[in-house]
C-alpha cells in the first residue's frame, strides 16, 4: 500500500453507441474504495451497476473520465496489460458461477494460478483453498455440472481468492442460490473481508446488502 | 493447460472431431497419392526411356516439325533422299551419319506362333554403335541373319541360333539385343534388326530413308552438328528435321511434370474442402464456446493463449488427419501406382521389374502429410484469432 486509495474513479463517464442514440451508461461518476472495505451496490436494473463493476474490474474502458487501481492509471493501459491486473489483483465471482465446464472443481480454481505462474503443479494451493470454501474432498474432481448452486459458488470463490486478489468483485454472488445456501456464501465473503480483502459488491437484496460495511446507490448513472 | 483444454474440447465434440479428422484423412489421402501415382509414372517413363544424349535425329520434315521414331507423325510415309542423306554425312563429319530403315512384316516365330513385328535395317557396320547385344553375335557383312528385340525374343522363347521367318524368308537368329527401352531414334526391344542389304533384298531397294540418327559422341558438339545440318540440308526449304535427345527428353519430363501436378491439383482441392470442414468446425467450437471464452479473459486468460488454445484444436485434428492420411497414402498410393502402371504397360513386358516406392514417392506422402497439418492450422486461424479479440464483458453476456 503507498497511501493511495485502491480505487479511485474521477469524473468517469461510459456512453454506448446505439443507432437509436447514445446510452449514457455512467453519468459523470467520482468514487474511491480504500483498501480492506467492503461496499455493497445498489439500485435499480439498467442503472449502470454492472458497467461500475466491470469498470472496477478493468473489463470495460471509460468514455471520459480516469480510473486509477492502487495509483495506477488503467484508461491507456494494452489489453494485455490490463489481463494481467485481472489476473494477478482481482477476482471475480459471478452470479451464474461461470465455472469452465471442461475441468474439474480443482482445475477451475488452479486455473488463474497457472495463467498467472505458468506451472501445473498448483494443485496443493487450490485443494487448500477449496478447504477453506468448506467443500467436500470428494467433490474436488467433479465437473461443475456435478455440483449443485452452492458448490458452485464455492468453486467459484475459490477461483476468485486463489491468487490472492486485492480486490474481490461480486455481481449479485446469491442470486442464483437459495437463502439458506446464500446466507452461508455471504459468511465466507464476510470472513474474508475481515481478514483484510476488500469486496464489492452488486446486488438487489438488501439482507445480502447489510453484510457491507458501506452502500453506493446507483441511479440513472450517477451516484445518488 | 491449453492444450489439454484442447484436447479435452475435441473429445467432448467427437463425431465432430471424427468427421473433420476423416475430412483431412481423405484430403491428405488424395493428394498424397495422387502426388504418388505422378510420381510413379514418372519413374517409370524415366526407367523405360532410353536418354541417348549424344544423339541427333534427323527425319523428313513434317507440317508438324520436329518427329522422333515412336512418335505416331512418323507414320506419315515420306523418307528422306539419299543424295540428301550423303549431305547430312558431310554436314555431320566426323561423326557417323547412321541411316535407318523401318518397316513390318509378319513374323513366324516357330511352334506355330506368328504376328507383325517391326524390321529395323542398319548396315552391319553401324549395329554396335547403335544397340548392344544381350546374347550371340553382331550381324557380319553379307549375312543373312537377325537381332531379335529383348522383349520379343522372350516373348516368343528366341534364342541365338533359333530360326524365324520374315514375311515367308527364313532366317537365322544371330542375337539377341540388350534392352534399350523406348528411344527417341528406333526401339528396337519388340522389332527385328537385319542388315541393310538383307532389308532391301526382302522389300526391294530403297533410295531413301526415313531416319537418320548421327551419334555426335561430345554432347558439347550437338548444337554445331545440328547447326550444319540445318545450314546445309534446308537452306532453301525445310527438308529435314532435326532434333536431339535432350530436348524431346526435355518435353517429355514437362508433360510428366504437368501431369504430377494436375494430380496434386485434385488432391489441393480435396484438402480445401476439408480445409472448409474444419474452418466451420471451429468455428462452431468458438461460437458455442463464447461465454467461457469471455470468463477466460476475465480471469487473466491473454489474447495470445486463447488464439493458442483454438489453434491447438485445429493442429491436432491436422496431426491426427494427417498421420493416418500418411498411413493410407502408403498403402493406396502404391495400389494406385501398380494399377496405373499395369494400364499404362498392358500388353508390354515394360516396367517388369520396376518398383514403385522411391524417396520421391516418401516425399509426396510427407508433402501430403505437412500440407494437412497447414492447411488445418490456416484454417483455423481465423476462428481462433476471432475467439482471441473477443470483448470479455460482451462474451459473457452471451446466453
Amino acid at each position: 500500500m503507498n497511501g493511495e486509495p485502491l480505487l479511485r474513479f474521477v469524473d468517469v463517464s461510459k456512453v454506448y453507441p446505439l443507432p437509436a442514440g447514445d446510452v449514457v451508461a455512467l453519468d459523470h461518476v467520482s468514487l474511491t474504495v480504500e483498501h480492506g472495505e467492503f461496499i455493497a451496490v445498489m439500485g435499480p436494473s439498467g442503472s449502470g451497476k454492472s458497467t461500475l463493476l466491470n469498470m472496477m474490474g478493468c473489463l470495460d474502458v471509460p468514455t471520459r473520465g480516469k480510473i486509477y487501481l492502487s495509483g495506477q492509471e488503467i484508461s491507456g493501459m494494452s489489453d494485455d496489460d490490463l489481463t494481467r491486473l485481472r489476473r494477478d489483483h482481482i477476482g471475480f465471482i459471478f452470479q451464474q458461477f461461470n465455472l469452465i465446464p471442461l475441468l474439474s472443481a480443482v482445475e477451475n480454481v488452479e486455473f488463474p494460478l497457472v495463467l498467472k505462474t505458468g506451472r501445473t503443479e498448483s494443485r496443493q494451493r487450490a485443494v487448500e483453498v477449496l478447504r477453506m470454501m468448506h467443500l467436500d474432498d470428494a467433490l474436488f474432481s467433479h465437473k461443475p455440472g456435478e455440483l449443485s448452486g452452492g458448490e458452485q459458488q464455492r468453486v467459484a470463490i475459490a477461483r476468485a481468492l486463489v491468487n490472492d486478489p486485492d480486490l474481490l468483485l461480486c455481481d449479485e454472488p446469491t442470486g442464483n442460490l437459495d437463502t439458506k445456501t446464500g446466507m452461508a456464501i455471504m459468511e465466507i465473503l464476510a470472513t474474508e473481508n475481515r481478514e483484510g480483502k476488500t469486496i464489492v459488491m452488486v446486488t438487489h437484496d438488501p439482507g445480502v446488502a447489510a453484510y457491507a460495511r458501506r452502500t453506493i446507490r446507483i441511479v440513472d448513472g450517477r451516484v445518488a | 493447460m491449453f492444450f489439454s483444454f484442447a484436447m479435452r474440447n475435441l473429445r467432448r465434440h467427437w463425431v465432430r472431431s471424427g468427421l473433420s479428422i476423416i475430412g483431412i484423412v481423405i484430403g491428405v489421402v488424395a493428394i498424397a497419392s495422387m502426388g504418388v501415382m505422378g510420381n510413379s509414372i514418372n519413374l517409370l517413363a524415366a526407367n523405360i526411356i532410353t536418354d541417348v544424349g549424344d544423339t541427333v535425329v534427323v527425319t523428313p520434315h513434317t507440317a508438324i516439325g520436329g518427329t522422333f521414331a515412336g512418335d505416331p507423325r512418323t507414320a506419315v510415309d515420306a523418307a528422306i533422299p539419299a543424295r540428301e542423306v550423303e549431305e547430312i554425312q558431310r554436314a555431320a563429319n566426323p561423326h557417323r551419319a547412321i541411316s535407318v530403315l523401318q518397316g513390318a512384316d509378319e513374323v513366324e516365330f516357330g511352334r506355330g506362333e506368328s504376328g507383325y513385328a517391326g524390321i529395323i535395317g542398319l548396315a552391319p557396320d553401324d549395329i554396335p554403335l547403335l544397340l548392344d547385344l544381350a546374347e550371340g553375335q553382331h550381324l557380319r557383312q553379307n549375312q543373312a541373319g537377325a537381332l531379335v528385340g529383348i522383349h520379343l525374343a522372350r516373348e516368343y522363347g528366341i534364342n541365338p541360333g533359333s530360326r524365324i521367318a520374315i514375311g515367308g524368308e527364313d532366317v537365322r537368329v544371330a542375337g539377341v539385343l540388350a534392352e534399350r527401352g523406348i528411344g527417341f531414334d528406333i526401339n528396337p526391344d519388340y522389332a527385328i534388326v537385319v542388315s541393310d542389304g538383307w532389308y532391301e533384298s526382302h522389300f526391294g531397294t530403297k533410295d531413301s530413308y526415313p531416319l537418320i540418327i548421327v551419334r555426335v559422341g561430345d554432347v558439347d558438339e550437338i548444337d554445331t552438328v545440328k547447326e550444319a545440318i540445318e545450314s546445309r540440308i534446308n537452306r532453301r526449304e525445310e527438308v529435314v528435321d532435326v532434333s536431339d535427345s535432350r530436348e524431346m527428353l526435355g518435353q517429355y519430363e514437362e508433360i510428366y511434370d504437368q501431369i504430377t501436378l494436375f494430380l496434386l491439383g485434385i488432391g489441393g482441392i480435396a484438402l480445401v474442402i476439408a480445409a472448409v470442414n474444419i474452418l466451420n468446425v471451429m468455428y462452431i467450437s468458438v461460437t458455442e464456446r463464447i461465454r467461457e471464452i469471455g470468463v477466460m479473459r476475465s480471469i487473466g486468460a491473454l489474447r495470445r493463449e486463447i488464439l493458442l488454445m483454438f489453434l491447438y484444436e485445429a493442429a491436432i485434428l491436422g496431426l491426427i488427419g494427417s498421420i493416418l492420411g500418411g498411413l493410407l497414402s502408403t498403402a493406396f498410393g502404391y495400389l494406385i501406382s501398380v494399377a496405373a502402371i499395369e494400364v499404362a504397360t498392358a500388353g508390354t513386358t515394360f516396367g517388369e521389374d520396376f518398383t514403385v516406392f522411391d524417396q520421391s514417392a516418401v516425399g509426396f506422402i510427407i508433402f501430403g502429410m505437412v500440407f494437412g497439418i497447414a492447411t488445418s492450422i490456416a484454417a483455423g486461424f481465423y476462428p481462433a484469432w476471432k475467439a482471441s479479440h473477443l470483448v470479455p464483458v460482451d462474451a459473457m453476456r452471451q446466453k
